[in-house]
């Protein structure tokens, strides 16, 4: 075994902490450089960040003036060139603009979406995982339900209660999203619910309530954290999916938003491909670049690296 | 007549850190029906030479030496001459073997690939060689047809068994073949091995950390420690008299019911097997070693004889004369 | 079901053993479901079961795999319910609370690597007991005392190692450590040596000897190796599917067996100093099955007294066919479940 002296002498509760941190900055940087070598999980990575920065910096790049239909005086359906690199839509406005600011809306309502996803996802997964018995066979009938729930009656049904916006959006992809989350996350719960450790930690007198934060969720955790990346990228591709037919937030700019426009203006027939093919390959280029970067994740953390 | 003889057989396993050397020169012989037993705890080498001597551990492994096998040296053979060598002349029972059976796949049928992947037999010569081995391993002929989760444990064991006979192999190489089994079905399979070796001659290397087995096989014992042979000898010879320390040491490790000085006094070492990446200078068992002397930690043992055909790398021997360990 | 001896036969001072187990059953329930041909029939893993340990004692709980020690171990530590029967600590019996039971009765795994959670540093799995418990005092002055305790000296320099930079015995040593921080009255030690290397097995051992002889701490030790048993226990029990089939002081029963299990058991160890064990008879019939229990005797399909005649003579081959033996005392302190053990105390005897 080589030297592993850590250079604090005593030991006393705030050196432990402090060891674990330590530990835990060389495992994420071990991370980062086994990381690093997953070309597909770069590549996923930059566009990430492309993106984000582009969703983030949407004011400087183009004033939000550009999406009033009423104060643009853009040619209309032009095609790409210098002055409007994305060319402009039926009403004048810059598809560029188009592009960036609805970056934000879909974007958002991806990343929220999944948040709520996996927090109800985990939730389930964990109690259903860990107590199971009577409460895992409930539970696990309650995410059937929920997993054939058709996520487009859903919305419709929604939007016509309670009207289009980005919350009905969110609230109707986490809902029909969140199955998965919790199927994955139980399946893994059970398998370290078996492990020696936790036995010991019961042996030695925990209760539930002092096991799960301490031994179950540090190994359930980065199942949950693959998952959601994965499920951002399906979030963003349902909210597109969703806004293209009609039941997107009408005030707010999405991609989707805007291929719905598009497509009723005739963009096809009229031969407008900008107008169609930039958001469109928003769409594909980010939902790609989260599954790239999901499934790099998912590389490095099944199997379990030993570390040594 | 020496069906294997291995000299001087070095291995390194390929890691991150660098090679790590596993087995560091190495010499022993296996007559012609003989069962050499090859005892050691976890990292002394064992089971790297029992996969080396045929060639089955993992790619940019090193390895030096020479093992000649009925005549020819297999760590120079091209892979063409390995192949015919593998099975028909030298097999291995593999450690774990009761999970190297593939669940869906008839037993019948697994032990015939292994005949047909080194003999071309007619398909009833095939079945007919397979019902002969499981009789062979107490195991009835109609069992051909079952798969493996219907056996128990002990007798997914024979199976391994008759597999490595498929060939007439004059070498078998059994590693930890009882170990995970129940003491009541290790002796039955012990009693097996010992009875097909005698009735079939062959030769055997039983590689195992349990001394106590060997006692009941092995007709020559050789003990490994970080990658060394540190004593070899005939078995009764190295049991009653140990002349190493290490020897007298593990085999206090396994009390003998009956015998008043282990009441209450379990035998063993202070310390752990060395690990072979960060090996002790000198003689490598010095930091666990009850008689060591000074010298021991500066000058790496050569062999001392011991006795008629039993040597033992400890400086304790440098005067000539054995000295028995107190077991 | 099966009788225990009288409080004043066994060693306690006190008159109360510490730990009393009476008439144990835990099963496993099968399978059935509802589109299969064969379910799997219930395993009775542990079919009355009585034992008592005293303070201070080291008994080793022996026997192959599937006669049912381990799931006893793992009842008396409360990790599975039993459908019948009970565990009295102390002379009370447990209750539904089990977190004042868990700091005196603590368990020692087969497995310490997986026993210990990879994340966590040594100060952290042997403090963890301190913390659940809330145990007063300084924390850190407490976790060096338990690994000291456990032979990890100086304890400062293991505190912030992680498991894997630890070998075996070290790692094993955590464990103790870890138990030991609670002050426990008994150690449940589960094949506590056998993922070990030989020549550390030892030091474990001679631990636990040591923590015996200073503290008086009880330990059982379930184990498949009688050799070790030989080595440390004051008391052995032989279980066969689910039932002690005997139990005694360690020189009695593995020096002049009464159950012929017990003897078939010894016959076969291998013994580096008799080497003629390998030629000795071995048990014939199926391996023991705790879904299929024979009836009356338990051993009474493999006995070789049985077979060879012996039980025939001594008049009691009906009995062994027909009823299930009692745990009855051959002599004080040493009982068997046994026809023939009852009718011939002379024991088969080491040749």
């Amino acid at each position: 075994m080589a030297n592993h002296t850590t250079g604090v002498p005593t030991g006393t509760k705030r050196s432990s902490r402090s060891v674990v941190w330590e530990r835990r900055r060389q495992a994420a940087s071990r991370f980062w450089a086994t990381y690093r070598r997953s070309g597909m999980g770069l590549a996923g990575l930059a566009i990430l960040v492309a993106f984000a920065l582009m969703a983030l910096l949407a004011p400087l790049l183009v004033s939000r003036e550009a999406l009033d239909v009423t104060r643009v005086d853009g040619p209309i359906l032009a095609s790409p060139s210098w002055e409007y690199p994305m060319g402009t839509d039926e009403s004048g406005r810059s598809v560029f603009a188009l592009v960036v600011w609805g970056a934000r809306v879909s974007l958002a309502i991806g990343l929220l979406a999944a948040v709520v996803s996996m927090v109800v996802g985990a939730t389930v997964g964990i109690v259903s995982g860990y107590r199971g018995g009577r409460w895992d066979a409930a539970l696990m009938r309650f995410t059937d339900w929920f997993l054939v729930l058709p996520s487009l009656p859903l919305a419709i049904t929604l939007a016509a209660i309670l009207g289009q916006s980005m919350f009905i959006i969110v609230m109707v992809i986490g809902l029909t999203f969140w199955p998965w989350t919790a199927r994955i996350v139980r399946s893994q719960t059970l398998s370290v619910r078996e492990r020696p450790y936790v036995e010991r930690a019961r042996g030695l007198g925990a209760s539930d309530r002092q096991l799960i934060p301490r031994h179950v969720l540090p190994n359930v955790f980065p199942v949950i954290f693959a998952q959601t990346i994965l499920s951002i990228a399906a979030a963003i591709l349902a909210e597109s999916a969703l806004s293209f037919i009609g039941l997107g937030d009408p005030l707010r700019v999405s991609w989707g938003g805007t291929l719905e426009l598009a497509f009723d203006a005739g963009a096809p027939t009229i031969g407008a491909w900008w107008w169609i093919g930039f958001p469109g390959a928003c769409i594909v280029l980010v939902v790609l670049a989260f599954t790239m970067c999901g499934n790099a994740l998912e590389e490095i953390l099944n199997p379990r690296l030993r570390q040594r | 007549m020496s069906v294997l003889e291995v000299s001087d057989l070095s291995v390194s396993y390929a890691t991150r850190d660098g090679p790590v050397p596993a087995v560091r020169g190495v010499s022993f012989d296996i007559d012609r029906g003989q069962v050499l037993g090859l005892a050691g705890e976890s990292g002394c080498g064992k089971s790297t030479i029992g996969l080396g001597l045929l060639r089955l551990l993992p790619r940019g492994t090193e390895m030096a030496g020479r093992a000649v096998l009925n005549g020819a040296d297999v760590l120079a053979m091209a892979p063409s001459a390995l192949g015919a060598v593998r099975w028909t002349q030298a097999s291995v029972v593999f450690q774990g073997a009761q999970h190297a059976l593939d669940p869906v796949i008839r037993v019948g049928d697994q032990i015939e690939e292994a005949i047909l992947a080194h003999r071309s037999l007619t398909r009833r010569q095939t079945t007919a060689r397979t019902a002969e081995l499981l009789e062979l391993v107490g195991l009835p002929a109609r069992r051909a047809k079952d798969f493996p989760n219907e056996f128990s444990g002990g007798q997914k064991q024979r199976v391994m068994i008759a597999m490595a006979l498929a060939c007439d192999p004059d070498l078998v190489i059994a590693d930890e073949p009882t170990t995970a089994l129940d003491v009541m079905v290790q002796a039955q399979v012990l009693r097996l091995l010992k009875s097909l070796q005698m009735e079939l001659g062959l030769s055997m290397l039983f590689i195992t950390h349990d001394l106590s087995v060997l006692a009941q096989v092995a007709d020559r014992l050789a003990v490994m420690y970080a990658g060394r042979i540190v004593e070899e000898g005939p078995a009764e010879e190295v049991f009653g008299s140990p002349a190493h320390p290490y020897t007298a040491a593990l085999a206090g490790a396994f009390p003998r019911i009956g015998d008043e000085a282990f009441v209450q006094a379990p035998g063993g070492l202070d310390g752990d097997p060395p690990d072979p990446r960060d090996l002790p200078t000198g003689c490598s068992f010095h930091p666990r070693c009850p008689r060591v002397m000074d010298r021991c930690r500066t000058i790496e043992p050569p062999s001392f004889p011991a006795g008629t055909g039993h040597r033992a790398e400890c400086l304790l021997l440098e005067q000539g004369a054995p000295e028995s360990m107190p077991t | 079901m099966s009788a225990t001896p009288p409080a004043s036969e066994s060693a306690g001072a006190s008159g109360v053993p510490l730990l009393r187990v009476e008439d144990l059953h835990v099963t496993f329930a099968g399978r059935h479901r509802v589109f299969e041909r064969q379910g799997r029939a219930s395993a009775r893993a542990v079919d009355g079961v009585s034992l008592e340990i005293e303070e201070g004692e080291i008994v080793a709980l022996a026997g192959e795999s599937g006669c049912g020690k381990t799931t006893l171990a793992r009842a008396i530590m409360g990790f599975v319910r039993p459908e019948h029967g009970t565990i009295e600590f102390r002379g009370k019996p447990l209750g539904k609370d089990l977190r004042g039971y868990r700091r005196e009765v603590q368990m020692v795994y087969q497995d310490p690597t997986g026993a210990l959670n990879p994340r966590q540093t040594v100060y952290d799995s042997v403090v963890e007991g301190l913390r659940i418990h809330k145990v007063p005092g300084d924390e850190a002055e407490l976790v060096d005392r338990a690994l000291a305790r456990a032979g990890l000296r100086p304890p400062e320099r293991f505190l912030l190692r992680f498991p894997h930079e630890l070998s075996g015995g070290q790692r094993q040593r955590v464990v103790i450590a870890g138990a030991l921080a609670l002050e426990p009255r008994v150690i449940v030690a589960d094949e506590p040596v056998s993922n070990l290397d030989a020549s550390v097995r030892g030091e474990i051992l001679r631990l636990l000897l040591q923590l015996r002889r200073d503290s008086r701490i009880s330990i059982l030790i379930v184990t498949h190796d009688l050799a070790l048993a030989w080595s440390v226990a004051d008391r052995v029990a032989v279980m066969y599917l689910g039932r002690i089939v005997e139990v005694g002081p360690t020189r009695d029963v593995l020096l002049e067996p009464r159950h012929p299990y017990t003897r078939a058991l010894l016959d076969v160890v291998p013994d580096a100093q008799d080497v003629g064990a390998i030629d000795r008879p071995l048990l014939t019939g199926e391996p023991p099955d705790p879904t299929r229990i024979p009836e009356a005797c338990r051993f009474h399909p493999r006995c070789p007294a049985l077979a060879d005649g012996r039980a025939a003579e001594a008049g009691v081959e009906g009995a062994c066919r027909s009823d299930d033996p009692r745990l009855d005392p051959i002599v004080a302190g040493h009982l068997a479940a046994c026809h023939l053990a009852h009718r011939r105390p002379s024991g088969f005897r080491v040749p």
